[in-house]
């Protein structure tokens, strides 16, 4: 006895699940996110974009902790600017748009920060302002 | 070869350093050679023997000549090597199981202590994974391509006369009880693998005698005993006047009788000697209680197969005998007696070999009307499950208290138990006929011991060996016979029978054996019989 | 050293791949080619096993029954253990597969003087390694964010329960904790446990190493060796590569290469070694066959033409005994002397 039927279907069902990225995207490798540059203008970070790009997360922390934890609100300068310690006192002064600059990559990553469990993002505050 | 005596052998078990009591070995098993001296191995098969099976058509038994496995030159055919590697990649191409019990074990170990012989031993090679590595090292090394590629590093190794030498060792410290099989979580079966070693080793004349010989017997006698028509006539006869002497009630079997409804095998053990005999004498008095059309055949006097212990094709050969005879004597089917391995084959093997047994009827009981639609094609039924139908339809008129002098415990075969899933029928049977109590959890039903001697290694000159595997089932025996008196081993296996008395003398001299149906045929009161006060039951001796 | 030789190769690939990827131009080489590569070898040798698995028949119905069989009404028939129908076998596989029944029931076994043997429960290797396989089962699905876009709803909540805890930022994944934590398990038990220690070979601890390399590897990338992680980058290869258009527009960390080379070679690997028991549990004849064996016929190709030894031959060796003891013949034994003379 060889049960073929049952082997062959069994094996197509593997290579099926193998390669569902395959068929999930259909060639299609979809959008990139393109996050929004600051509107205002600005050019200069705290540090080089592609550290920012890998490990915004982790300097966000350190921060928090500084400033939560520690109470060290002092101010850090880079390259002559002067910047608060906080996503709303840095980041987002320049990257205003949450939606647009944040969450295209977050989305494209599956990727879900909790800042905004405590922070509002500007789009809300100005809501809020306006009720 | 004398037996250590019970003092030295328990120390050696518990405190010698072995695997099992906590010595690793130095070296790698691999580099260590097996050495046989008297008493470790049993003895090759005669020549007349093999030469025999070697002319019966079908049946493939070369290399017939004298030889000892404790000599250096085993006299193996000049290609032996080329046979081996040929047999083995012919019986990955038949068997499956062995290609995946070949690639999937990932040696996690779980089998290792689950091995009667390992425990009793504590060898290394006797952990299921370590005696299918056996096979497989050679596996890896001709039929892999890591192992091509790799060698050793892959854990492959050259095919060597010492590699042969080790697998005649091994696979016959192995009963193909499959134990370990109910443990492994790809359910590897090491009882597969000792298959197929034992095949690969015939091919090359390497089997031994305590085997050969029964497959011959049986071949031509039609039962292991090599009892011929008469004999077995005459034995079973025997039995009926000892029947008559205990009773008052004289039975007449009939023997090759056609247009009989039933015809009745079980292993000719039974019929041969104690304590099987009085199962025999069970089975008598129950056919006669409950007044059947049977018959007994001397043709197909064997229910036993030794043929599952060399090769499929011996196997095949022997089995074939049964549909057979009844498709001579026309019966309407077959009812089988105690016996493991005879199930292992008939449950699992015999319509495919030999089926199908188109000219028998499903097997209807004729006194209680029970359709036995789980023998539907193979039209075979095992005599507790017929004698449990019997009970439930309360057919059988039993007095227990003539079982009273017995406390019972019940030894699962290893062949019915995990190769048939015969494990509540014999059950319900003891429920009716005895006080009995079950023996420690891990050591019953799918768990069950091995005898320590099944496959054809129930011989005398393996008799420590034997002890020694046999020593997980005598323990868990003693623990009841201690906690509550048991006083008698049952069991459904004429092998058992034969082996667990053995093992029971040595280790617990207090504990008698019997079949199930021995028990049943004590407590069964027959009409008109002038039953004395039997304080030992069929076993008392009347003058 | 059965283990010095798997943890030299692991320690050699690591280094391939982290000097290789430091080299200009070699990224689409560890980026593209390779992975391209391994699953292709995965796949292709995966399908090739299975199919030369399935090659060969089987013969006979081998079912080990763990529990009573179906035989009479009043019997309990363990329709689990000793299934009699394929819905029956399906639900023991499934047991098998999911739960590891077998491993499950693994005891260990005790040697006192006496001699007196006892044998307990024994569930670790059964919970480890539960453990392992299925945090790596959710480890692979997880992963799926980086090859899918969008990314379904349902690896998005995998990849939150996963790391709901929030230790450490990103926050840890349980399941790379379990999975470490199994092969943790697994590898010094392999050192441990006399019996297992000596029967493990190379081909045991190679992978366990190779995987323990693949887990920590991962655990740094994410949590530690940030440098050059950058994730938006990562998933346009990954997706480029299922969509068979890859890029790679950022300068990944070597610490990345590192981690997919292993992942390759663990999927080249794959078929030809033992982690193929992730198909052979399926194809295991005591395991996935009915307990019907006398119910149903079942079929061996290859049955063997062999012929009973004959009753007509038995008989005619044993025909006066059996006559002397009245034992039915079929054929009547030759007169042992004509009678004296014909009748007139």
């Amino acid at each position: 006895m060889y049960n073929k039927g049952l082997i062959v279907s069994g094996l197509v069902i593997f290579v099926l699940l193998v390669t569902f990225p395959i068929w999930f995207n259909g060639l299609d490798a979809g959008p990139l996110p393109k996050p929004e540059l600051p509107p205002n203008g600005t050019k200069e970070c705290v540090a080089p974009v592609a550290e920012m790009r890998a490990k915004h997360m982790q300097l966000l922390n350190e921060w928090r902790d500084d400033v939560i934890r520690n109470s060290n609100r002092e101010k850090i300068v880079v390259a002559g600017v002067e910047y608060g310690k906080g996503l709303q006192l840095a980041c987002m002064e320049c990257h205003s748009n949450k939606e647009k600059f944040c969450d295209s990559c977050h989305e494209y990553a599956a990727v879900q920060p909790t800042c905004w469990e405590c922070h509002i993002t500007p789009t809300e505050a100005a809501k809020k302002e306006a009720q | 070869m004398a037996v250590a005596k019970l003092e030295q052998l328990s120390q050696s078990v518990a405190q010698d350093p072995s695997m099992a009591t906590g010595a690793v070995p130095t070296n790698d098993w691999m580099d260590i050679p097996v050495v046989f001296k008297p008493g470790n191995y049993a003895y090759p098969a005669k020549k007349d023997k093999v030469e025999y099976l070697d002319s019966q058509k079908g049946l493939h038994f070369p290399n017939a000549r004298e030889w000892s496995p404790e000599d250096d030159d085993w006299k193996l055919p000049e290609n032996w090597k080329e046979i081996i590697i040929d047999g083995l990649g012919e019986r990955l191409e038949k068997f499956r199981s062995l290609k995946i019990f070949m690639d999937c074990c990932v040696r996690c170990g779980a089998c290792a202590d689950k091995c009667h012989f390992y425990l009793g031993t504590g060898d290394p090679k006797n952990m299921p994974v370590l005696r299918a590595e056996l096979l497989r090292s050679v596996y890896r090394n001709d039929f892999t391509l890591a192992g091509k590629i790799l060698g050793k590093m892959a854990g492959g190794r050259e095919m060597t006369v010492g590699v042969l030498k080790e697998w005649f060792m091994y696979s016959y410290q192995c009963t193909e009880c499959r134990r370990c099989s109910v443990f492994c979580p790809y359910g590897i079966d090491t009882a597969e693998v000792t298959i197929m070693l034992r095949e690969l080793l015939h091919l090359v004349g390497v089997g031994i005698n305590w085997i050969l010989e029964p497959v011959s017997n049986s071949n031509r006698t039609g039962n292991h005993m090599g009892l011929q028509p008469h004999t077995f006539k005459d034995n079973v006869d025997f039995l009926t006047e000892d029947i008559e002497n205990l009773t008052g009630i004289k039975i007449e079997p009939t023997f090759n009788r056609k247009g009989a409804e039933i015809l009745f095998i079980t292993p000719s053990a039974d019929v041969f000697a104690e304590p099987g005999l009085y199962t025999a004498m069970g089975y008598l008095i129950l056919f006669e209680h409950i007044g059947i059309d049977y018959t007994w055949s001397t043709y197909s006097s064997e229910g036993g197969n030794f043929g599952l212990f060399t090769n499929n094709e011996a196997m095949k050969k022997l089995n074939a005998k049964m549909y057979a005879e009844a498709e001579r004597l026309g019966v309407k089917f077959i009812l089988g007696g105690e016996c493991g391995h005879m199930w292992r084959v008939l449950h699992q093997y015999m319509d495919t070999m030999n089926g199908p047994a188109d000219f028998l009827e499903v097997p209807t009981s004729p006194i209680t009307g029970t359709v036995f639609d789980n023998a539907a094609s193979t039209k075979m039924i095992h005599v507790s499950e017929f004698t449990a139908d019997l009970i439930k339809h309360g057919k059988l008129n039993l007095d227990k208290s003539r079982n009273s002098h017995v406390k019972a415990t019940y030894h699962d075969s290893c062949n019915t138990a995990r190769a048939m899933g015969l494990m509540d029928e014999p059950r319900y049977i003891l429920d009716h006929v005895v006080d009995w109590v079950e023996m420690p959890e891990n050591t019953i039903r799918e768990k069950t011991f091995c005898c320590g001697s099944g496959t054809g290694l129930n011989t005398d000159e393996i008799m420590e060996l034997r002890m020694r595997s046999g020593l997980p089932r005598a323990n868990a025996v003693k623990y009841v016979e201690e906690k509550h008196g048991v006083n008698l081993l049952s069991c459904v296996c004429a092998i058992d029978r034969a082996t667990l008395t053995s093992l029971m003398d040595y280790w617990n001299p207090n504990v008698g054996v019997c079949g199930v149906t021995e028990l049943v045929g004590n407590a069964i009161v027959l009409e008109g019989e002038t039953r004395g006060e039997l304080d030992e039951g069929l076993r008392t001796m009347v003058f | 050293m059965k283990y010095g030789l798997p943890l030299v190769a692991v320690i050699g690939l690591i280094l391939v791949a982290w000097l290789g990827s430091m080299i200009p131009g070699m990224q689409y080489f560890f980026g593209v080619a390779i992975p391209y590569l391994a699953v292709l070898v995965f796949l292709g040798g995966f399908v090739y096993r299975v199919v030369q698995w399935g090659k060969s028949p089987v013969p006979f119905s081998i079912q080990t029954t763990c529990g009573q069989g179906k035989s009479l009404d009043f019997v309990k028939h363990d329709r689990l253990e000793s299934p009699h129908t394929t819905t029956e076998v399906v639900a023991r596989m499934a047991l098998e597969v999911l739960t590891f029944r077998s491993l499950f029931r693994n005891t260990k076994s005790e040697l006192y003087d006496g001699p007196k043997i006892t044998y307990e429960s024994s569930k670790w290797l059964w919970l480890f390694a539960l453990l392992f396989h299925y945090s790596f089962l959710i480890i692979v699905i997880r992963h799926m964010r980086l090859f899918l876009n969008p990314v379904p709803e349902f690896i998005v909540w995998l990849d939150w329960a996963d790391s709901m805890f929030e230790i450490g930022n990103p926050a840890l994944y349980l399941t790379d904790a379990g999975l470490l934590i199994g092969l943790i398990y697994l590898f010094s038990r392999r050192f441990t446990n006399r019996q297992v220690r000596y029967i493990s070979l190379s081909s045991d601890y190679f992978p366990l190493l190779l995987l323990i390399a693949i887990g920590v590897t991962g655990v740094l990338m994410r949590m530690f060796l940030r440098g050059g992680i950058d994730i938006a980058a990562i998933k346009q290869l990954g997706v480029g590569l299922v969509t068979f258009s890859p890029v790679i527009t950022a300068d990944i960390g070597s610490i990345f290469y590192i981690h997919l080379f292993l992942v390759c070679a663990l999927l080249v690997y794959f078929p030809f070694s033992k982690l193929m028991h992730l198909g052979g549990v399926f194809l295991s004849p005591t395991r996935n066959m009915r307990n019907d064996s006398r119910q149903v016929r079942h079929i061996n190709p290859w049955n063997p033409d062999i012929k009973v030894h004959a009753y007509s031959a038995y008989e005619d060796e044993f025909r006066d005994f059996m006559v002397e003891s009245e034992i039915p013949v079929e054929k009547e034994p030759e007169p042992k002397e004509e009678p004296a003379e014909a009748p007139a």
